[in-house]
């Protein structure tokens, strides 16, 4: 499918991954390779499976993978625990960011950071190191200082909560992002700090892949690849014109689609 | 459904003061009756009045019936089957700590709380009590010199029985329920504190009880003073071995504060709660209450629950003084088969009292944790004010939490508001946080510091920190 010769490994590698809920398919056989410094989209309908996909990536404890293998940097990781996932460098940006009532913010960022740099074998920071690391990162969303001192996402509005997700990938510099509808519920200036921030953080050695239904992100930040989910598997992929042809024929369009084997 | 191996691979960390001291003790027999509680006050050399004070409380105590209306269940208790007094074995006198049996000093320093003089706490003076009997206090020389009183009641009664005579009884009287009655009959010790007019105390004051033995009670009494103007923060600890049997512990705590006066009085409760199957466990009848007598004195109850097997206690308030304050600040963690009835009363009497209620009570496990609350506004209570504030977490779907506020106001011109919320640990948040790298027992210990943040922020630093690791402690493996 990706036929060009890559110069480097893959970061992530979704091998005929099928996946399942309370005895509910949602995952049927998704293949899926991203080197370093591409970005993906993940397009399709609402109940495709893309959210799941996402989630599965990150480990959420509720979905069972039946076949297949993920594996992160050449490594099967279908068993690891989310917050090993994260320590190693996979990111996940929530769709609907969770609230935490009574955490404060800054001290999530911190552990959070912290977790990730020990990982990296890097010296952890205190509460002093650490607010001038985060002052620094607060630049790239364009947030204000008094967002550290809240309860984590509690009373942030929907643009406030996509930018606090940015802000964690920030700090957490993963070696892939995958960024779940970060576009939804946001206005148009919201939107282009959200874009602009995922362009900084990323660079020749980190992998993206976003997932939305709009074009507008996609105007943003340019995908590599296009992915086209249906029915929990991918059914096309193409380069970053699929975007705009699906945006002007409509899902419809894709109904007619054989899944390419 | 939440990481369920994870959870079954997590090691529970067991109650690390489980052990006991192998030391030679001088009991008494078992059984309760006239001649037993004649022998405890001859035992300590106690006044007359004394002795009477304890016969008429054990009449009254015969006369009484064991109160049934908290939500707790447990076999009922054979008080013929208790021993009274149990004493470890010492010299008749004991002049310096230098006499004090090793083996004690041994047991307090494994409990993080070092007695001799090279080793001891410098920031906090400590009165370690031992079973029925007052071990030693620290830095007593030096809090006389600011001509504060810190010593075992025992001693107290000795040398200042005026002031004994004088309060003892007055807050919370013998006849007040079924367990002061029988603590104001066979109290054996506890700590005494003066703090004289003008003075704020120059240090943190401390008790640190422990239960040792097995088939004895632990009846002990505190008794806190703040004249005029004076003030005062107190804190309490209390741990005990793991025995399959179940220990009495009835205390009796009371406070005293004089115009201007405040008194702070801060307890982290970690008596051994019983094993998973709900074997063993100190049951914890408490009765704490303070008077705040003056005008504009203050006085404020901190309290994190973590053990017993059963916990019946709610640090009360008596606001008679005008301007008087009272505030009560708790933590309640119950975890497998721990029951947990607590809470407070705010009885305002004065005009202009105020009082603020903040509690949080975290069930894990089978666990039942409740919080009982009165908030009273007497005839006189004129332009007085209470604030309460009652939340739950639940962790599990076995665990229960229940609220009973009640609220009596005889009076119009005053204002009662009363807030509660109940909420879950969510699968989604857990895997919010872990998917930020965070472990999953400390995200846990993470959301529930954070629900209890309004309450540690009241506490003494060193003891936040301390109520903070605990509760981590306790939760460990709760999640499931």
């Amino acid at each position: 499918m990706q036929s060009k010769m890559k110069e480097s490994d893959p970061i992530l590698e979704v091998e005929n991954l099928s996946a399942s809920t309370d005895n509910l398919t949602i995952l049927k056989g998704v293949s899926l390779t991203v080197y370093p410094g591409e970005i993906h989209a993940i397009m399709g309908r609402n109940g495709c499976g893309k959210s799941t996909l996402s989630k599965i990536i990150a480990g959420h404890p509720s979905y069972n993978i039946t076949n297949g293998d993920i594996k992160f940097l050449g490594e099967n990781i279908n068993s690891l625990e989310p917050e090993e996932r994260s320590q190693s460098g996979i990111f996940l940006g929530f769709q609907y960011p969770i609230e935490i009532p009574g955490v404060s913010n800054l001290e999530f960022l911190r552990v959070s950071t912290n977790a990730r740099r020990k990982f990296l074998n890097k010296e952890e920071l205190d509460t002093f190191d650490f607010e001038e690391l985060v002052k620094e990162k607060l630049e790239i969303v364009k947030m204000d200082q008094a967002f550290l001192s809240r309860s984590v996402n509690q009373g942030f509005s929907g643009g406030e909560k996509k930018r606090n997700e940015i802000l964690q990938m920030a700090l957490l510099e993963p070696k892939i992002a995958i960024l779940d509808e970060t576009d939804s519920g946001l206005d148009i200036d919201a939107l282009r700090i959200v874009a602009s921030g995922i362009k900084k953080i990323s660079n020749a050695q980190t992998g993206i892949i976003l997932i939305t239904h709009y074009q507008r992100l996609l105007d943003e930040i340019k995908p590599n690849y296009v992915h086209v989910m249906s029915d929990g598997q991918i059914i096309k992929t193409g380069e970053s014109d699929l975007a705009l042809e699906l945006e002007e024929k409509g899902y419809e369009w894709t109904d007619n689609f054989i899944k390419e084997t | 459904m939440v990481n369920e191996n994870l959870v079954k691979d997590v090691v529970k960390e067991p109650y690390k003061y489980g052990f006991v001291t192998d030391i030679e003790t001088e009991k008494i027999e078992k059984g309760l009756n006239e001649d037993i509680i004649k022998l405890i006050s001859q035992k300590k050399e106690e006044p007359k009045f004394l002795l009477d004070f304890r016969l008429k409380a054990f009449k009254k105590w015969q006369k009484m019936k064991e109160p049934d209306w908290a939500a707790l269940g447990y076999k009922k208790i054979d008080y013929q089957d208790i021993i009274y007094y149990s004493a470890p074995k010492q010299k008749e006198k004991i002049s310096s700590l230098d006499e004090v049996d090793p083996k004690l000093l041994e047991t307090f320093d494994k409990l993080g709380i070092p007695l001799t003089e090279q080793k001891k706490l410098t920031n906090v003076a400590v009165d370690a009590v031992f079973d029925s009997v007052s071990i030693a206090t620290t830095f007593r020389e030096e809090l006389a010199e600011h001509g504060v009183i810190f010593c075992s009641i025992s001693e107290a009664v000795k040398n200042h029985a005026d002031l004994i005579e004088k309060y003892l009884g007055t807050v919370v009287p013998a006849s007040d329920n079924y367990f002061a009655a029988l603590n104001s009959a066979v109290f054996s010790d506890g700590s005494f504190v003066y703090i004289p007019k003008g003075v704020s105390c120059p240090m943190d004051l401390s008790s640190y009880f422990r239960i040792n033995s097995g088939d004895s009670g632990q009846f002990e009494r505190t008794l806190i003073i703040a004249e005029e103007s004076s003030s005062v923060s107190y804190l309490e600890g209390c741990t005990a071995p793991m025995f399959d049997t179940n220990t009495l512990h009835a205390a009796v705590v009371e406070l005293i504060a004089l115009d201007d006066a405040s008194i702070k009085y801060s307890t982290v409760q970690n008596w051994y709660a019983g094993d998973e199957e709900g074997i063993g466990g100190i049951f914890n009848f408490v009765t704490k209450r303070g008077k705040c007598l003056g005008k504009r004195s203050k006085i404020s109850w901190s309290q994190v629950e973590t053990g017993s097997a059963i916990t019946w206690k709610y640090p009360s308030c008596l606001l008679l003084g005008e301007e008087s304050v009272g505030e009560f600040y708790s933590v309640a963690l119950t975890n497998n088969l721990q029951q947990a009835d607590t809470g407070t009363k705010m009885i305002h009497i004065g005009p202009k009292t105020k009082s603020t209620i903040v509690s949080k009570g975290i069930s894990a496990g089978n666990s039942k944790n409740s919080y009982r609350g009165l908030v009273k506004m007497g005839t006189k209570a004129t332009g007085s004010r209470n604030y309460s504030q009652c939340d739950s977490m639940l962790i599990g779907d076995q665990a229960s939490a229940n609220t009973f506020p009640y609220i009596k106001s005889q009076q119009p011109n005053s204002e009662i508001e009363h807030e509660a919320s109940t909420c879950r640990i969510s699968e989604d948040q857990l895997f919010y946080l872990q998917s930020r790298g965070i472990e999953f027992e400390e995200a846990v210990s993470m959301m529930v510091s954070g629900f209890c943040r309004d309450v540690f922020n009241q506490l003494p630093m060193e003891f936040a920190a301390e109520a903070d690791k605990l509760l981590a402690l306790k939760l460990e493996g709760s999640v499931g």
